[in-house]
């Protein structure tokens, strides 16, 4: 279980001090989807980087299993079990997909590096051995990405926008795909997602606009909230 | 050949015993070992030191070694070795330095090599530079290569210099004919207070003829280093450079890249990229359970790969 306590996320821009996040307080119980949602710009992206270790909050507590976590690297969650997915994923000049897979993965890979892969739809042939560079289009990196995520197959995942760059032909079995890592982990999977399709699989629903979180609870208590254009004025 | 030369030929040439085919294995200055074979012949040349090598025309799929290790403190050498390759042919040759130096004056070897590669022939060129030593004695290589390319000739040069070197100079030098094609690929890692310098003029001389060289290079701690190339396009040719270095804690790396088309035909590209590894490869790989030190080193050992 991860609690976030009273987080607030401030960055100076420009000389001024900009509040990205303000006073969140989540509770993100196990063996439940979550989906995060909201406007561009809304902090569901910092949200994200802080639960992983990437961004420091200003102020505030994170606590997971009982354990506050809010001064511990990157590295130390990893190995507690919190996984994120980028946004936008990172390519590596030297590094191949089996390098980043075996590292993900934690063993020598055997017959999984193909499974993480062909889970992904990607044809592990073709790929196990390409480098992480610039060579690979937008959608082919984005579920190295997602394969990479599955690999770990951590207590806590959080994919950011999985489904963006993603030909819709294969947006299906996404959805399996995450089906199949809760599963597999009986952890929690968070996915910031903008898709209706994937709000709809989601146990619990949390919308954020302007850093600051407007309505956690079920579909039908969130979604009356989204009704077209009047979205943006409730909050503003 | 003792444990410390046998093990200076492993790391240079991968080599555990004698090789098969043709070798000349030189240590500490002097001959150590040779092997003619019926299409490659090695001789001492007469007027300074180092060897002729002649390749046959039409020797196909084979390899030669021509390894150097020095494992005494204090000698320097320059060594002159010419390779005139046939027409037809496709061979790999491996050639490398190694250098011990326990002691606490210089050991220095300057590999003068030139290459006269005939028509139609293919070369892959393997050099791998190495050092060791727990003496205060400096450790100084600096390679000269000199490529003519005739007609439709195809040359591969690899070097790899990654640990021990204290100073290198490189200079590369190549003239290359018609539809002949010249690839220069050049990895290099520089530690402490030591010093590398890439130096490569190409000349696209004939229609048709092109070069890519390609220089990968990671400077830690204090060392420096500076890469230099000059393609020139006196042709229709086709010429591209590409110098990507990482940066680490003081390192410094230069990089003065020339391009110049003599003909309106030419078509020369140069990229260069230098930086220290960019802060969320680092992240992305702590978010796999690395720390940050396993983090850099895999990314580091990944782009030299
Ligand atoms: N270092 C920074 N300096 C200034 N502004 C920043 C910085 N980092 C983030 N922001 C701002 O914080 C806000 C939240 O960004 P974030 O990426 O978390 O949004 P998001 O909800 O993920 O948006 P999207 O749906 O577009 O991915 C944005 O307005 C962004 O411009
Ligand atoms: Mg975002």
């Amino acid at each position: 279980m991860l609690e976030l306590r009273n987080i607030s996320y401030n960055v100076a821009d420009e000389g001024q001090d900009k509040e990205i996040l303000k006073n969140v307080n989540i509770t993100l119980s196990d063996d439940k989807f979550f989906v995060i949602t909201g406007p561009n710009g809304g902090g569901k992206s910092s949200l994200a980087k802080i639960i992983a270790g990437i961004y420091k909050p200003s102020s505030g507590q994170i606590i997971y299993d009982g354990k506050d976590i809010t001064d511990m690297s990157i590295t130390d969650r990893a190995r507690l079990g919190i996984s994120f997915a980028f946004q936008q994923p990172v390519r590596f000049k030297g590094l191949t997909v089996k390098d980043l897979l075996t590292l993900a993965a934690g063993e020598e890979l055997k017959a999984s590096a193909c499974d993480y892969l062909s889970e992904v739809g990607l044809c592990a042939h073709d790929y196990i051995n390409r480098e992480v560079n610039a060579s690979l289009s937008g959608g082919e990196l984005k579920r190295i990405e997602i394969a990479l995520t599955i690999a770990r197959g951590s207590k806590l995942t959080i994919f950011d926008e999985p489904e963006a760059g993603i030909d819709l032909w294969s947006f299906s079995n996404l959805i399996t795909v995450f089906e199949d890592l809760k599963k597999k982990t009986n952890g929690s999977i968070v996915i910031i997602s903008h898709q209706e399709r994937i709000i709809n699989i989601a146990d619990e629903i949390i919308l954020i606009a302007n850093g600051e979180v407007v309505k956690h609870g079920n579909k039908e208590e969130v979604m009356p909230l989204f009704s077209g254009s009047t979205f943006k004025c409730k909050f503003k | 050949m003792d444990k410390i030369q046998e093990n200076l030929l492993a790391e240079i040439a991968d080599l555990h015993g004698i090789p098969t085919g043709a070798y000349n294995i030189r240590a500490n200055g002097e001959g150590a070992g040779r092997r003619s074979t019926e299409h490659i012949e090695i001789t001492t040349k007469t007027d300074k030191p180092g060897i002729d090598i002649r390749i046959a025309d039409n020797t196909v799929r084979e390899s030669m070694h021509i390894p150097v290790i020095i494992s005494e403190t204090g000698l320097t050498e320059a060594v002159y070795n010419d390779f005139f390759i046939g027409k037809n042919c496709d061979v790999t040759i491996i050639a490398g330095c190694g250098i011990h130096n326990c002691g606490t004056q210089k050991s220095e070897h300057d590999g003068i090599h030139t290459f006269f590669v005939g028509e139609n022939s293919k070369v892959r060129y393997v050099e791998k530079h190495y050092g060791e030593g727990d003496g205060n004695g400096e450790i100084v290589l600096n390679p000269q290569t000199i490529v003519h390319m005739d007609a439709g000739s195809y040359m591969e040069m690899d070097t790899v210099q990654i640990k021990g070197v204290d100073s290198t100079i490189r200079t590369t030098k190549a003239d290359v004919a018609d539809n002949a094609t010249l690839i220069i690929k050049e990895k290099i890692m520089t530690h402490g207070k030591q010093h590398a310098e890439t130096d490569f003029t190409v000349d696209l001389n004939g229609e048709g003829s092109s070069t890519n060289v390609i220089s990968r290079s990671v400077a830690r701690d204090d060392s420096t280093q500076l890469f230099v190339s000059n393609i020139r396009g006196n042709n229709k040719c086709a010429g591209h450079s590409e110098c990507d270095a990482i940066i680490m804690d003081n390192g410094k790396v230069g990089a003065l890249p020339k391009v110049e088309a003599n003909c309106v035909d030419a078509s020369l590209i140069h990229e260069a990229a230098i930086g220290k590894i960019a802060g969320e490869q680092i992240i992305k790989l702590m978010g796999l359970g690395l720390t940050e030190a396993e983090a850099e080193e895999m990314i580091v050992n990944g782009f030299l790969k």
